[in-house]
């Protein structure tokens, strides 16, 4: 870490990497960029509009500042419920997870099984699920006698929602963790046994702190997938009933390709960037850090 | 210690809570859709695979099929052989401006899709790709490229610095060095690397269904299909599902042994 030695002809070794991302991000920022200072009468003329898309997306007192706040106040509590249910749950399972045996890899392969169905057909796994007529978890909750329609009550929506999301990224968490606690080597619990540690003690003093790497690069990970969510509560919900899930990607969706309003878009999406850049900023300080304290 | 009974009956629900939607998906491709208003059932009485012969009798859907595989191949391709020499110099050298370089792949990974869809369809609109499969791929490599990098050199580490330097003794060329010796290495991490690209373009649709209208139309978004005016096919709709499940589990079933590995991005 420390003793690499400087050569900057490894610019060479990156070149094809740059050239392939750059292809598909600097011009596509740059457009956005572009619409996000210029209004249009139509008829592809462009006119210079300062910075007044971003002035109006601020403000809370316009149509568009108070409808970018809702969608982000909705995303953010969103990605708070899901973290917090996620998490937990995530180290609980993969506490569970058989360590050697057969059992070990079919139970790999069936956990992680959810995050490669594509995110449209996660969608539709649900939407069938959740029907009331042909879905188990439709049925059940409606024959239990509760009030579950998720295209009309926002509740059931928002339950849905975060159930999906549960379902779907529980086991990034889960195979995250189980693999920092592979890591730790059996002496560690050997030596808590010889104490005679209680199985809280040994989770609290030996299992947790060995899983923070791994849980701050879960917690970050989830945090930017759950505030980029947006083919899930497509599919099931459209974003209804009303816009009770109507998060910041799928508002975004609704404003630049439905209203074709590229000027609000525009500002919104490049703030919307910068929220998440602002977050990986902090998540890539922290990791760093830790790197930096573990090398020490 | 830990291999309680009581955690094993945990692990064993949440197994079965996990595979329950895919299991009632399984069933309901497995009835008539007649037979599917008639009620709910926990197996199908009448198993008929009607609706998959269908889909492999459906030019349009073994069409979409082949390009869906097609664009994740050759992203997978692209993404893993440009990133193996970025990571090799992410890992071994300083060179002017690395750190902010890195960060800045990284960044790329947590863009919002739904910002890009919009300027994507006027880049390649533009560019003369739009609705090919090549739009896809380069716009995948968007966030698998520095995904790649991300991952491989964290593999790249795991190899001392030892290796490299005897090779430069013993008379290797650099490229000799990298494609004999180096690479055959990490070939855990490239499997690993290529699998986690398969699987975020894979899962991708939002932007491969913006970036096609016809041609190049990925397998999930011709599940559209099942939606007509004379109702849902929700029978055809649960195939189709489960067929776009199959190639991700084929393919999680090869790295099952490196996978908690790999989540972890190779760096625990």
């Amino acid at each position: 870490m420390i003793d690499k030695p400087i050569n900057n002809r490894a610019w060479l070794f990156v070149v094809p990497v740059l050239a392939f991302v750059l292809f598909s991000s600097i011009i596509p920022v740059m457009t956005v960029v572009n619409y996000s200072l210029q209004d249009t009468m139509g008829e592809n003329n462009f006119f210079w509009n300062g910075d007044s898309w971003f002035r109006d997306l601020l403000n809370p007192a316009t149509t568009i500042g108070a409808r970018f706040n809702d969608a982000l106040f909705r995303t953010l509590a969103f990605s708070f419920v899901c973290l917090l249910v996620e998490v937990p749950l995530g180290i609980a399972i993969a506490l569970c997870v058989p360590r050697r045996g057969w059992s070990v890899g079919i139970s790999l392969v069936i956990i992680a099984l959810p995050m490669l169905i594509p995110w449209n057909v996660v969608g539709t796994i649900w939407q069938i699920f959740t029907r009331e007529d042909i879905g188990l978890f439709g049925a059940a909750l409606t024959g239990l006698g509760l009030h579950y329609n998720v295209t009309q009550d926002a509740v059931s929506a928002w339950v849905t929602i975060v159930v999906i999301d549960v379902w779907h990224w529980t086991p990034l968490v889960i195979l995250l963790s189980y693999a920092g606690l592979r890591a730790i080597p059996d002496a560690y619990y050997q030596a808590a046994r010889i104490d005679g540690a209680s199985r809280w003690a040994v989770f609290a003093n030996i299992e947790l702190p060995k899983l923070q790497k791994v849980l701050v690069i879960a917690v970050l990970l989830r945090f930017m997938q759950t505030f980029m969510i947006y083919t899930e509560p497509f599919v099931v919900t459209g974003g209804g009933p009303g816009s009770a899930t109507t998060f910041l990607s799928i508002d975004l969706d609704k404003i630049a390709l439905g209203q074709v309003d590229l000027g609000n878009a525009a500002a919104m999406s490049l703030v919307y960037y910068l929220i998440t850049l602002t977050v990986c900023w902090v998540f890539f300080t922290i990791m760093t850090q830790l790197d930096r304290r573990r090398d020490v | 210690m830990r291999s309680g009974v009581a955690s094993r009956i945990v692990f064993a629900a949440y197994l079965v809570l996990l595979m329950l939607p895919i299991y009632w998906l399984i069933i309901l491709s497995l009835r008539k859709n007649e037979d599917i208003m008639s009620g709910l059932v926990f197996y199908p009485h009448h198993p008929t695979i009607e609706k998959y012969v269908a889909i492999f009798n459906d030019p349009t859907w073994m069409h979409a099929f082949g390009v869906s595989l097609s664009y994740v191949a050759l992203n997978t391709i692209i993404s893993v052989t440009v990133a193996l020499p970025a990571a090799y110099a992410f890992n071994r050298y300083h060179f002017i401006g690395d750190k902010h370089l890195f960060f800045w792949l990284l960044t790329n990974l947590m863009v919002p899709a739904a910002v890009f869809a919009m300027p994507f369809f006027q880049l390649y609109y533009a560019v003369g790709l739009f609705d090919t499969i090549w739009a896809v791929v380069l716009a995948h490599c968007l966030f698998n490229v520095p995904l790649a990098v991300w991952i491989l050199e964290g593999f790249v580490g795991g190899v001392p610095r030892e290796i490299d330097e005897t090779a430069a003794i013993d008379g290797y060329s650099f490229p000799h060095f990298f494609v004999r010796i180096f690479l055959p290495l990490i070939a855990n991490g490239i499997g690993v690397t290529a699998f986690f690209c398969f699987m975020f373009s894979w899962v991708e649709q939002l932007l491969a269904t913006t970036l096609t209208s016809a041609h190049a139309l990925p397998f999930a978004a011709v599940m559209t299909r099942a939606y007509s005016a004379s109702g849902m096919d929700w029978s055809l709709l649960s195939a189709a599902g489960v067929l776009t499940m199959i190639p991700g589990a084929v393919v999680i079933w090869f790295v099952r042994n490196h996978i908690a590995k790999g989540f972890a991005l190779g760096r625990v």
